[in-house]
C-alpha cells in the first residue's frame, strides 16, 4: 500500500510540475475542432485523409511562405506518414510521392559539373522546397516578418494542433472588418503660420496632410470561442485598430491594449501577427471531394503539421501498449516473488 | 568496502587461486549478497536502488545518443531531429533520456526527504550523507549541461541567463564568465565544451556513488527506527534476496511511471520553446528551468533588494547556493541524538512544513514574479489617466464599472489640449509571487536553525530497544487492532 | 509467523531458488532487457536519411565517349563509362574461359526500357575488388594493360569490362543495382 502512496504523490508532484508549465499570456485559449482529435489519447492514431489533404493544403497554401526544413518528400511515404503503401516499405520507391516529390522543382542542393546549382524535379530523398534561400530573404519578401518554419510548428506551441487550427480559423469575419479614414491631428508651426487669420495658403498647409486609411475591427461583431463576455454589462464593445501590415487575431499572443479604442481594462484576448487569413472558404479544391470550408482546412493542415512534428507518434503510442502490459505482468511477478521470500520473516 | 566480516568461502580452485591475488568475487558478495541489511526498511529506502537504475539508463542512452549527436550551433537542432525521426528506434532512446532526467531528479529528492527525516545524515553517517550532497551537485550540473545541447530557445536563454550568474561575482564575475562561454556569448565552442562535459560528469558521479555505497557500508544502512544494529541475526537480514527483490519491485513500479510518460506524455516535462530552434535575437516570453530546477531558480529570484554593498543580483546567486551548501553543513546543525522523526514529535511537524515550503518554492519558481498569487484577491483592475498639468505630471484614478470609463473619457475631454493625457488600465497592489518567494526562502533556511533549537530542547518518544523489538512490538499493535478483543 | 534468524535465511533461499515463479520473474525480466537491447542495437543501422541517400538518377547522356564520370552514391564510388565500338569489341573478344572471374560483356549490362542492351554504357562498382582501393581510369589517363582500369594500391588490372585480368584482386569489378529511367538516366542504387 506504501508503493501507491508513493506512486500518488510522485504523480502528483509531477502533475504540479505539468501544470506550472502551461502558463498563457493574454491571448485567447485554442480550442480544439469539433469532435476533438483523432490523435488525442492513449491509443489515438492520426487520421490519415485528414494528413493527406492537410498536406494538399500546406503544398498549395502555407508552402509560398514556409518551410518545412526537417521533411523530406520521402516521410510521407514512410509507415506512419500519410501516403504510406504498403508494398512499398521503402518511400524512395514509392510512385505516388515520387510524383508528388516531381511536383516540385527544388534547386539542387549539390553542384552540377561546372559548379551551379541546377532547377530539377525534386526527388523522394529532398528535403521540402523552402520558399526562400534563407532567412533574410523571406524577412525581406515579408515586410520584416520571417515566416517561421513549420518543421515542429505543433510542439513549438502551447496546445500544439488545436492553437494552429484557432488560429487559422479564427480571424474575425469580413463584416467586422471596416475602414475609416483619418485625419492626422492638425499641427500648426510657427512657419506655416503667416499670422492672417483667414489666409487660404494655412489651410492648404493644413489639409494637405494626408490622411490615413485605418483598417479597424468592430469588436462587437467578433465572435471569440469561450470568450462570450456579457458585453451588455460594460456598454458596447469598442473597436480595434489594426496596424498597416497587422492583422488581429484572438489566440495570437501579444497585447491589443495600445490599438484598442474603448475600456481598457476590456481589451481584447490576442494580439497581431503579419499574416493575415490565408484559407478562405474554397481555398483549395480537396481531391477527395471533401467541402473546403475554413474550418475543414484550418483542421487538415493542422493535424498534417501535428503529423510532421512528430511522425513518430504512432509508433510510439503502439509500441507503448505491449510495454507498459510486459512492465506490468513483471510487477506482479515481482510482488509473488517478494511475497515468497520474506514470507518467514517479520518486518 | 563492507563493515561487516566476510562470509566468503571459495568453493573452486579458481575462486581459491583468484580471491589470493584479487578478491573480486569476496568484494562482490559482501557488498551485494551476505551484506547485512535492517530488516525493517520501507519502501523510502528502495530510492537508492532506483537511482543507481537511474544512472545506469542515462549513461546507456546517452552514450548511444552521443552517437547521433552533432555539436554545432549549425547542427545540433537538425541532429536531434534526425534522432528522433531517422535514426531506427532513436525517437524511444532520445525520450527515456530527456524524461530520464526528470525520473532522476524526482527519485533523487524522495531520497533526501527520506534521509531528512529518518535522520540518515547524522553521526556515523556524516561522509555518506555529504557524498550524496556531492552526487546531487554534479547531477544539477549534467542536467543543465545536457539542456542546452538540443539548442532550443530554452537551452540558449536558459544557459545564459545561469551562465550570467557568475557575471554577479565581484571582481572576477566578468572574466570567469567569459572563460565560462570561450567567448563574449554562447557559441559553438561553448555548446562543444558543454557537450564534453556532459559526457564526462555522468562518469563522475559514478565515481562518487561508488563512494557513497562504500560510505553506506562501513556504518551500515540506517532504518525507520533510528536505532543501530545490535544483533546482526536479529536486527538484519542478508541484501540478497530480500532486498534485491524489494529494491526490484519498487523499480518496476517506478519503471511504469517511467514508461507512461516516455509514451504518453514525453513532452509534458519539457517546454514549447525547446522544439524553436535557439535565436539569440528573440528572447522567449518566460525562460522557466526545468521543473526539478525551480524551487532554486525561485530562491535565485526572491531576493530582489541590496543588502550593504551587496547587490541584490549577487545576493540571489547567494542565497541559491547557500540553500544546496546548507545541506552540507546539515550534520552538525541539527542538535538532537535521536535520528529517526518518528520518535520527534515537533521536529516532525517542522519537517512537514518544510516539505510543503520546498514544493510552495517550485510553484513560485515557475510563475512571473510580478504575478498575483490568489488572481481572486487581487480586485477590478481601476483606470488611470496620466497628463500633464502646469508642467507637472499628474494622474487621476477611477475605480467601477463602466461608469468608470464613462467619466475618465469625460475627465480627459474636458483637459486642456496640451495635457497629452493618456488612459491606462492599472492591476491594483496585491501579494505576488516574488513576496511569496521571499518569505518562503526565509522558511527554507529557517528550516535549519529550527532543527537546531529543537534540537537542544525537544522532549522526544522513548526509543524502541532494538530493530527486533520495534518489529515485534508493530505486528503486535497491528494483530491487536485487527482482531478486537474477545 | 515464527521469526527467523540469519541461519535458516540459507536454507529459505535454496528452498527459494527452485521456485516456480522466481523462475518466471527471472526469464520475463531477462525477455524485457532482450527486447531493450533489440532497440540499443538497432540504433546502428543505417538511419532512413541515409537510406534514402542510397540511389541516385545520372545522366549518361553527358558522359564523353571513351571517357567516365565517377559518382558516390552513399559514400562509396561508381564508375559510368562511355565506351567506344574499340574498347566494347576488346570486351567482346576475350576469351572468357581463360578469365579468373569468367563473365561475358552482355552478362556485366542491364537492359533498358525496351529490352535491349546497351553495350556503350558500362556502369561499375568503383572499388578494387581486392583491397578497396579507387582504380585510376580514364579520367586519371591510366587506363592499364588491358584498357580498363589500373589499381595502383596493389597492380591489379581490369579490361574494358571491368573483368580482372592480372592482379591480387580475385573479382571483377561487381555490377550495381540499376536500371534505365529513360534513354539517357540511369538510375543507380546500392
Amino acid at each position: 500500500m506504501k508503493a501507491f502512496r508513493i506512486l500518488a504523490a510522485g504523480l502528483a508532484g509531477l502533475s504540479l510540475a505539468a501544470m506550472a508549465h502551461a502558463g498563457g499570456g493574454a491571448a485567447a485559449h485554442p480550442h480544439e475542432p469539433e469532435g476533438g482529435w483523432e490523435f488525442d489519447g492513449l491509443l489515438g492514431q492520426f487520421d490519415m485523409p485528414s494528413v493527406q489533404r492537410g498536406y494538399q493544403v500546406y503544398r498549395e497554401v502555407c508552402a509560398s511562405c514556409h518551410s518545412m526544413k526537417l521533411l523530406s518528400y520521402r516521410n510521407l511515404g514512410e509507415p506512419g506518414g500519410p501516403f504510406f503503401d504498403p508494398e512499398y516499405p521503402n518511400a524512395n520507391e514509392n510512385p505516388f510521392v515520387k510524383a508528388l516529390a516531381a511536383d516540385v522543382e527544388i534547386q539542387s542542393p549539390t553542384p552540377n559539373d561546372i559548379g551551379d546549382y541546377d532547377f530539377r524535379p525534386a526527388t523522394a530523398a529532398d528535403q521540402f522546397r523552402s520558399p526562400y534561400a534563407n532567412e533574410n530573404a523571406g524577412r525581406a519578401a515579408n515586410n520584416g516578418a520571417a515566416p517561421p518554419d513549420l518543421s515542429v510548428m505543433v510542439k513549438a506551441r502551447h496546445n500544439g494542433a488545436s492553437y494552429v487550427y484557432s488560429l487559422l480559423s479564427g480571424y474575425p469575419s469580413e463584416e467586422a472588418i471596416g475602414t475609416r479614414e483619418v485625419t492626422p491631428a492638425l499641427v500648426t508651426t510657427p512657419a506655416s503660420d503667416n499670422g492672417t487669420p483667414d489666409d487660404p495658403t494655412d489651410d492648404i498647409a493644413e489639409v494637405s496632410t494626408p490622411a490615413v486609411m485605418q483598417t479597424v475591427i468592430d469588436m462587437s461583431k467578433v465572435h471569440i470561442p469561450g470568450h462570450e463576455a456579457a458585453e451588455g454589462e460594460h456598454g458596447e464593445a469598442g473597436v480595434l485598430i489594426q496596424p498597416a501590415g497587422q492583422y488581429y487575431n484572438p489566440f495570437m499572443a501579444g497585447d491589443t491594449t495600445p490599438q484598442y479604442e474603448g475600456d481598457p481594462r476590456k481589451s481584447p484576448a490576442g494580439g497581431f501577427l503579419a499574416m493575415g487569413p490565408q484559407l478562405p472558404e474554397g481555398r483549395v479544391t480537396y481531391s477527395d471531394g471533401t467541402e473546403s470550408t475554413t474550418e475543414q482546412m484550418a483542421h487538415d493542415v493542422a493535424q498534417f503539421l501535428a503529423w510532421a512534428s512528430e511522425p513518430k507518434q504512432t509508433n510510439r503510442k503502439s509500441l507503448g501498449l505491449p510495454v507498459m502490459i510486459y512492465l506490468g505482468i513483471l510487477t506482479i511477478l515481482l510482488w509473488f516473488s517478494y511475497k515468497r521470500i520474506w514470507r518467514k520473516v517479520e518486518h | 568496502m563492507s563493515g561487516h566480516e566476510s562470509s566468503y568461502t571459495p568453493n573452486s580452485g579458481f575462486e581459491k587461486w583468484l580471491d589470493k591475488r584479487l578478491p573480486l568475487i569476496r568484494f562482490a558478495n559482501d557488498t551485494a549478497i551476505t551484506f547485512p541489511t535492517p530488516k525493517n526498511l520501507n519502501y523510502w529506502y528502495t530510492f537508492g536502488a532506483i537511482l543507481a537504475i537511474c544512472l545506469v539508463i542515462q549513461i546507456l542512452t546517452g552514450i548511444i545518443l552521443s552517437m547521433h549527436y552533432e555539436a554545432s550551433v549549425d547542427g545540433a537542432f537538425a541532429s536531434v531531429e534526425r534522432i528522433m525521426r531517422d535514426v531506427p528506434y532513436g525517437w524511444l532512446l532520445r525520450y527515456i533520456h530527456s524524461n530520464g532526467a526528470s525520473m532522476f531528479f524526482f527519485a533523487v529528492y524522495i531520497h533526501m526527504f527520506r534521509g531528512l527525516y529518518y535522520g540518515s545524515y547524522k553521526a556515523p553517517r556524516e561522509v555518506l550523507w555529504i557524498l550524496g550532497c556531492v552526487i546531487f551537485l554534479l547531477m544539477i550540473a549534467t542536467a543543465f549541461l545536457g539542456y542546452m545541447l538540443p539548442w532550443g530557445q530554452m537551452s540558449y536563454h536558459g544557459a545564459n541567463v545561469i551562465t550570467s550568474l557568475f557575471g554577479a561575482i565581484p571582481l572576477v564575475g566578468e572574466s570567469l564568465q567569459t572563460w565560462i562561454l570561450g567567448g563574449p556569448s554562447i557559441g559553438n565552442q561553448t555548446l562543444q565544451r558543454f557537450f564534453s562535459l556532459h559526457y564526462l560528469l555522468p562518469f563522475m558521479i559514478a565515481a562518487v556513488v561508488i563512494l557513497h555505497i562504500w560510505a553506506l557500508h562501513v556504518p551500515g544502512n540506517n532504518n525507520p527506527t533510528g536505532v543501530e544494529v545490535q544483533d546482526v541475526e536479529k536486527d538484519t537480514v542478508p541484501f540478497h534476496p530480500y532486498y534485491t527483490i524489494k529494491d526490484g519491485f519498487a523499480i518496476m513500479l517506478f519503471l511504469i511511471l517511467f514508461a507512461a510518460f516516455v509514451f504518453y506524455a514525453p513532452n509534458a516535462l519539457g517546454h514549447a520553446d525547446q522544439a524553436i530552434e535557439a535565436n539569440p535575437l528573440v528572447t522567449p516570453a518566460e525562460i522557466v528551468p526545468e521543473w526539478y530546477m525551480l524551487p532554486f531558480y525561485a530562491i535565485l529570484r526572491a531576493i530582489t533588494f541590496d543588502l550593504g554593498p551587496i547587490p541584490a543580483k549577487l545576493l540571489g546567486v547567494i542565497a541559491m547556493f547557500a540553500a544546496i551548501a546548507i545541506l552540507f553543513v546539515l550534520p552538525w546543525l541539527d542538535t538532537s541524538k535521536v535520528k529517526s522523526m518518528r520518535y520527534r514529535p515537533v521536529a516532525r511537524q517542522f519537517y512537514f512544513g518544510f516539505v510543503v515550503v520546498c514544493v510552495l518554492l517550485g510553484w513560485c519558481g515557475a510563475k512571473a514574479p510580478d504575478a498575483p498569487v490568489i488572481p481572486a484577491l487581487q480586485g477590478e483592475k481601476m483606470l488611470v489617466v496620466s497628463y500633464t498639468e502646469n508642467g507637472q505630471e499628474a494622474t487621476s484614478e477611477y475605480k467601477g464599472g463602466n461608469e468608470a470609463y464613462v467619466d475618465a473619457k469625460r475627465f480627459m475631454a474636458s483637459l486642456p489640449e496640451d495635457a497629452s493625457p493618456s488612459l491606462a488600465a492599472v492591476a491594483p497592489a496585491t501579494f505576488q509571487f516574488s513576496q511569496l518567494s521571499l518569505i518562503l526562502t526565509i522558511l527554507y533556511f529557517g528550516y535549519f536553525f529550527i532543527l537546531f533549537f529543537v534540537g537542544l530542547t525537544e522532549k522526544t518518544k522513548e526509543l524502541p530497544e532494538s530493530i527486533h523489538k520495534s518489529v515485534l512490538k508493530r505486528h503486535k499493535a497491528s494483530t491487536a487492532t485487527a482482531v478486537p478483543a474477545e | 509467523m515464527t521469526d527467523q534468524t540469519a541461519h535458516s535465511h540459507d536454507d529459505a533461499v535454496d528452498e527459494d531458488r527452485r521456485n516456480f515463479i522466481h523462475i518466471a520473474t527471472g526469464a520475463v525480466a531477462f525477455g524485457g532487457l532482450a527486447a531493450f537491447a533489440i532497440a540499443a542495437v538497432d540504433q546502428w543501422n543505417p538511419a532512413a536519411d541515409t537510406r534514402a541517400a542510397s540511389s541516385l538518377d545520372v545522366d549518361i547522356s553527358k558522359v564523353p565517349l571513351g571517357g567516365e564520370i565517377r559518382v558516390l552514391i552513399g559514400g562509396k564510388p561508381f564508375f559510368v563509362r562511355h565506351r567506344t565500338p574499340a574498347e566494347i569489341a576488346s570486351a567482346d573478344a576475350v576469351n572468357v574461359a581463360t578469365l579468373r572471374d569468367p563473365e561475358t560483356d552482355d552478362e556485366r549490362l542491364r537492359p533498358m526500357a525496351d529490352g535491349k542492351l546497351n553495350p556503350a554504357i558500362l556502369i561499375t562498382s568503383g572499388a578494387c575488388t581486392h583491397l578497396g582501393c579507387v582504380p585510376v581510369g580514364p579520367t586519371q589517363g591510366n587506363v592499364g594493360a588491358f584498357g580498363g582500369w589500373y589499381c595502383p594500391c596493389h597492380g591489379s588490372q581490369y579490361d574494358t569490362s571491368g573483368r580482372i585480368r592480372s592482379g591480387p584482386a580475385p573479382t571483377n569489378l561487381p555490377i550495381p543495382n540499376y536500371k534505365y529511367v529513360s534513354d539517357t538516366v540511369v538510375n543507380i542504387s546500392l
